[in-house]
């Protein structure tokens, strides 16, 4: 059986990955505009072209920079206080069992609500504004990161600390010499799901009467059907994700290098 | 032991332990004594479960007996303490510090600081013949390297009594036989007390001048077996008629044991 398969000539012509970044995008590409030529697609998904003609315009209108900086100073401040709480509260429960056993279910069930549902409360609490907009990104990043942390530190090898203890480490060694770096790498993984909360809490965030950032800019055109902007927006917010996600990842590699690889 | 005035190192007093678990007590030790010398190597024998890491936590002070007591050099155990060293079966390497701050770690813990660690730990692996992986990482060794690592990291550290739970139970056997060999020429020039968990019984009579035959759970001391073969011992000393006789006697007792785990 030497017939001359497709599948067969790819094995031997290995593609590359930047190769197949553009394969996908291409792909992506042509998808998108058969969604904009189908009746059914085409009033959500206006073609590329008129969507990218939207850059210059929403620049010009004076929105797009500001929209971008609202956004990223909610998200950074948010995700930063909701790291700062985070990685103490975790260590604590992983350290006294009260603290967890009185904080885990509360995280657990905070978590699974989605935001949007209390930003009512929130924003009767903390009035409208930049506040209320942290409060709800902190809130959301908190709970990721508290728990992955948690996960991770109450996860660590106690061989590890076992070794360190009867190599004469004192506690204080212990936290700073062993449960600090094998930390780690929970801590990055958790800072990588906390950026990606942060950004998906947005629109939550944002629906808090905002005067500017990129969710409310979607939620405004949208009520004034201006697709083609809103889509250009969305594809924003992706943008930015990838962006923080593959920085995250770059720093990721140079600090736990270490790590033994594990295939998943 | 008999005859010979030696210095008692250990002193396991009539120690028991009971774990408290949700499926209710089991009883790891009844009610176990036992004296180890200086300059003993001690090997201890038995079936799985029988209590022998749970002893050897006792003496390393990670553990508390339920009752008796622990003693080293007649002061009471009551935690750990740098004049009794730990090699793990799972070598316990810190996978975010080199090879080399491996070893320094434990000369900082007892308070050797900075370059003088730095060269103290190149000699260390020197001895176990890994200076030239001082700078990889414990990801990059294979398990007889890392075990080294961490024999030499428990060297360093420079306890009077060495506890090794398993330590070659994870390797090969060409590894294994490689790096008894290497434990056998160090103790037979440094002498420090070793007290070593195995579960090959081979391994117990080529490196121990006792071996400690325990019983299925609750484990006990069941025979305290004296290998009388001189040092210096090498592979060849498995060939000797003598060996063969202890290894059959002792064989016969573990297995009568292990059959009692199986019932
Ligand atoms: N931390 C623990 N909690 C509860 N039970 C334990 C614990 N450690 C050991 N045991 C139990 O005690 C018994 C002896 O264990 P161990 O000392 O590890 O035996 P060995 O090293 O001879 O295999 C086993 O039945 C084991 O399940
Ligand atoms: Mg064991």
């Amino acid at each position: 059986m030497q017939k001359n398969q497709p599948g067969a000539q790819k094995s031997r012509f290995r593609i590359p990955d930047r190769m197949w970044l553009l394969i996908s995008f291409l792909a992506a590409m042509v998808l998108w505009y058969i969604l904009s030529v189908l009746p059914a697609t085409s009033r959500c998904f206006p073609n590329v072209v008129e969507t990218m003609k939207q850059l210059p315009v929403m620049i010009q209108r004076g929105v797009l920079w500001k929209d971008i900086s609202s956004s990223m100073i909610s998200v950074l401040s948010g995700f930063g206080l909701g790291f700062v709480i985070a990685l103490p509260v975790a260590i604590l429960m992983a350290w006294y069992k009260p603290v967890r056993n009185i904080i885990e279910p509360w995280i657990e069930f905070i978590r699974n609500i989605p935001p949007l549902a209390y930003v009512p409360l929130v924003v009767i609490a903390a009035g409208v504004g930049r506040k209320p907009q942290i409060i709800v990104i902190t809130l959301a990043t908190f709970l990721t990161m508290c728990i992955t942390i948690y996960q991770g530190v109450i996860n660590i090898d106690e061989t590890l600390i076992k070794a360190a203890r009867v190599l004469g480490a004192s506690d204080k060694d212990i936290f700073i010499r062993v449960i600090a770096p094998a930390s780690l790498p929970f801590i990055l993984t958790a800072i990588r799901l906390g950026a990606s909360v942060a950004l998906t809490t947005l629109i939550a965030a944002e629906s808090t009467g905002a005067m500017a950032g990129l969710g409310m800019r979607i939620r405004s055109l949208n009520n004034a059907f201006e697709t083609k902007p809103m889509l250009l927006y969305i594809i924003i917010i992706g943008v930015i994700g990838i962006v923080i996600e593959k920085l995250i990842k770059l720093l990721e590699r140079r600090l736990t290098s270490w790590q033994e690889k594990r295939e998943i | 032991m008999a005859g010979e005035a030696r210095n008692l190192k250990v002193r396991i007093d009539h120690v028991s332990k009971v774990y408290e678990t949700r499926n209710g007590p089991t009883e790891a030790l009844r009610d176990v004594s036992l004296d180890i010398c200086e300059n003993e190597f001690i090997c201890v024998v038995g079936p799985s479960g029988c209590g022998k890491s749970t002893l050897l936590n006792i003496i390393a002070g990670l553990q508390m007996p339920t009752s008796g007591k622990a003693y080293c050099n007649d002061h009471e155990i009551t935690g750990t303490g740098t004049e009794r060293g730990v090699v793990f079966q799972q070598y316990a390497l810190f996978p975010w510090l080199t090879v080399k701050k491996n070893v320094m770690f434990a000369l900082n813990m007892r308070g050797v600081k900075g370059a003088a660690a730095e060269t103290e730990a190149l000699e260390y692996l020197k001895k176990v013949d890994l200076e030239k992986f001082a700078n990889h990482y414990p990801k990059e060794l294979s398990g007889g390297m890392k075990q080294r690592v961490a024999i030499a990291r428990a060297y360093a550290a420079n306890p009077e009594v060495l506890l090794m739970d398993e330590p070659f139970g994870a390797l090969d056997a060409q590894t294994r036989t490689q790096l008894q060999s290497e434990l056998l020429e160090t103790w037979e020039k440094d002498m420090k007390t070793c007290f070593f968990i195995t579960h090959d019984v081979d391994e117990a009579i080529l490196l121990a001048q006792k071996v400690i035959i325990m019983s299925a759970r609750p484990g006990r001391i069941k025979e305290i077996v004296d290998i009388d073969i001189p040092y210096p011992r090498n592979q060849e000393t498995k060939l000797l008629p003598r060996f063969m006789e202890l290894r059959n006697h002792i064989w016969e007792q573990v297995y009568k044991e292990y059959l009692e785990v199986r019932k």
